[in-house]
């Protein structure tokens, strides 16, 4: 089989091998048609459709109840779906039960075997489709080496850390060499310093198996730090799939912008949109803005625009740069994070504006404070404007 | 792990308390009243108040004679009636148990996948029986399998038998009785232990690869066993000495070790011989209670 690399935060070149999902020519590995989900009267899935290529770490990213785990469960076969298809290599496996299918699950309970040893845990699969006992050997004991748990082979699971658990769960999923493997939060249960590193394994792991992963989480750190794409789910439908940069600099919509990371959002109303720039009249105010954006809005439609807190700059001297956008405030609250300050900004005409910014100089005082006079400044480019 | 404390006194006095008190519970209701009937197996038979010789005997001479004889236990391997008595006591209590487990095991998995306000429901109806009186529920169970009792009158009205069937004083009405009595035994604790069960693991096992009768045979049963095992027991030991449930509804021929002490004891008077009964019944007793023990020792290592 050959490996299919798919780079992360997929390259901006069209139609180039690494981001597949551009290239129209490329046949999708994964498929969903039209795919829904009833619970009664509740839609749980509402009428998805998806493609996803070999070799993708695809995230599903939403908040709790938003479909995404009966998505996955649809996937794994526990649930039927209601109406639509999917397909699997080519092979329509909609009715297809769990154990026929090649797709295995990483638990977010990681539902290790407690009456099983580490290595009877790994070992079940392979011994469900009965094969010799010196070939099921040999894999285990590959499996164990490739999560580093060779010493802990006869332990049980009571013995284990969360780490530790977390390992055997993806072990056991992975030795069936299945063709999709599903995670469930799989690093919803670790603590932080352990979840940053387990998430850089996961990804060589990734890497090297050249198996298409598809993960669902609440996280959207979690997701932009691992996947190829991501598809932002809410109320049962995605909202916007794309690059982690992609949802994260050109967010699709307010819930998409709100999702990821903070965001300083405006009411506007458009005042002039030539497809390429939009110039939008801040409500309440007359401060105009000018952003880039190549859609075509009709002049006084009502329009946010946002600007992230690190995109704007922040200091106490009037910029002296052309194409920014301007405004006085004063610090009305400042975090200190050591890497970086947070400002709260009461800008003149009222709002209050988000600022992060980096401390590159080493000083054990702070450049700003409390109470002084600011200019806030940004680049045209650095703004989105979000129409729906 | 070990656990760092540094008790007070008033600490570690409560603490010593509720250590000892089960073992004191153990010696008094438990160990003396055991000592005692070990003490009267010993002994001879003897027309007078009480019904047996003494242990020691102090008229001699020479002082302190024991007068202990295993005359009794020597007894119990001679005469087959209580051979008899023993194996089929273990064949019926053995029969009721499984009996109790097919019946149990089910309606337990029902009520622990039950979803909760129903389950609360279920759980009470499992109990509410032993609300009555359990000599009050057997007789009933006398007036239902008689003779002129509701089952043959339903039989007789349906013309499905032509004369009313024997149901009362068999061994079936005997198993009938046990199982009635002695499932909510079985099903409290296999409940217990199901419910535990994360439906996670279900899912796992049939996702790599496991049918649903692999999955029960691979997870749902090890993971109840410690259920199944402690329901067992529960069963199989008082079913074992069952008196009541064998002298109502039983036959003449169905002779339970539960009977027969009953009988020694008021009818032929002979203390000795009864209390060997019951030692010996205590031992067969101990034996699958040591072997929980180890299973359940063996497991948690």
């Amino acid at each position: 089989m050959t490996q299919a690399r798919v780079a992360r935060n997929g390259s901006p070149g069209s139609g180039s091998p690494s981001a597949p999902w551009k290239d129209s020519s490329q046949e999708p590995f994964i498929e969903l048609q039209s795919l829904s989900k009833h619970f009664g009267d509740f839609a749980a899935v509402d009428d998805v459709s998806l493609k996803i290529y070999r070799g993708e770490l695809f995230t599903i990213l939403g908040g709790s109840g938003c479909g995404k785990s009966t998505l996955l469960r649809m996937l794994a076969g526990f649930e039927q779906p209601s109406a639509g298809r999917m397909l699997i290599d080519g092979v329509d496996v909609t009715r297809s039960p769990p154990y026929e299918r090649p797709v295995n699950m990483m638990f977010q309970s990681y539902a290790v075997f407690p009456h099983m040893t580490v290595e009877q845990n790994i070992a079940y699969g392979l011994k469900k489709e009965k094969l010799p006992r010196d070939e099921i050997a040999q894999r285990v004991e590959e499996m164990l080496q490739l999560v580093q748990l060779p010493e802990l082979a006869r332990r049980k699971p009571h013995q284990l850390s969360g780490g530790q658990s977390q390992r055997v769960a993806l072990a056991r999923a992975l030795i069936k060499r299945p063709k999709v493997l599903l995670l469930d939060e799989p690093l919803a249960a670790l603590d932080k310093k352990l979840r940053e590193q387990t998430q850089f394994e996961l990804m060589n792991l990734q890497d090297k198996l050249g198996t298409t992963f598809i993960v669902v989480t609440h996280d959207q750190e979690e997701a932009m730090t691992l996947a190829t794409r991501i598809a932002v789910m809410d109320a049962g439908k995605f909202v916007q799939i794309g690059t982690p940069g992609e949802v994260y600099e050109y967010p699709r919509n307010r819930f998409v912008a709100n999702f990821f990371g903070q965001i300083n959002l405006f009411e506007a109303t458009v005042v002039a949109s030539d497809g390429e720039h939009v110039t939008a009249r801040l409500d309440g105010s007359d401060t105009e803005i000018r952003t880039r954006h190549p859609q075509l809005l009709a002049p006084g439609s009502h329009c946010g625009i946002g600007v992230r807190p690190e995109k704007l700059l922040i200091s106490t001297l009037a910029p002296t740069q052309d194409g920014l956008t301007v405004t006085r405030g004063v610090v009305e609250d400042l975090a200190y994070y050591g890497n970086r300050c947070l400002y709260r900004v009461r800008a003149q005409n009222g709002r209050m504006i988000q600022v992060s910014a980096q401390n590159y100089q080493r000083s054990a005082q702070l450049l700003l404070e409390w109470d002084d006079e600011v200019f806030l400044s940004w680049n045209s480019d650095c703004s989105v404007v979000l129409s729906e | 792990m070990s656990l760092v404390v540094n008790p007070g006194r008033a600490d570690r006095l409560w603490r010593g308390l509720v250590i000892t008190a089960p073992y004191l519970w153990l010696l008094i209701f438990f160990l003396v009243p055991f000592a005692i009937v070990l003490k009267i197996s010993l002994a001879d038979p003897l027309v007078a108040q009480p019904p047996f010789s003494n242990f020691f005997d102090w008229s001699g001479s020479s002082g302190r004679r024991v007068l202990a004889t295993l005359d009794n236990y020597r007894f119990l391997f001679e005469d087959r009636l209580y051979l008899v008595s023993y194996l089929n006591s273990i064949r019926i209590a053995l029969i009721a148990t499984g009996l109790c487990l097919l019946l149990g095991f089910p309606m337990a998995y029902a009520i622990a996948r039950t979803p909760y306000p129903w389950r609360n429901l279920l759980l009470l109806l499992v109990i509410l029986p032993f609300w009555t009186s359990f000599l009050l529920r057997v007789y009933a169970w006398m007036v239902m399998l008689g003779k002129q009792g509701l089952i043959n009158q339903l039989l007789l009205s349906f013309g499905l038998v032509d004369a009313p069937l024997q149901f009362l004083y068999t061994d079936q009405a005997v198993y009938l009785g046990i199982v009635y009595t002695y499932v909510p035994f079985m099903i409290l604790p296999l409940y217990a232990s199901l419910e535990k069960l994360d439906p996670d693991l279900h899912e796992a096992a049939a996702d790599l690869g496991a049918r649903r009768h692999r999955v029960f045979l691979d997870v749902t049963l090890p993971l109840a066993m410690p259920g199944i095992i402690a329901g067992c027991l529960l069963v199989f030991i008082p079913a074992l000495g069952e008196y009541v449930i064998p002298a109502l509804l039983g036959g003449l021929d169905t002779l339970m070790i539960g009977r027969t002490l009953y009988d020694e004891f008021f009818v032929n008077r002979d203390w000795p011989l009864a209390s060997a009964v019951a030692v010996v019944l205590l031992l067969i007793l101990i034996l699958p209670i040591m072997l929980f023990q180890r299973l359940s020792q063996e497991s948690e290592a």
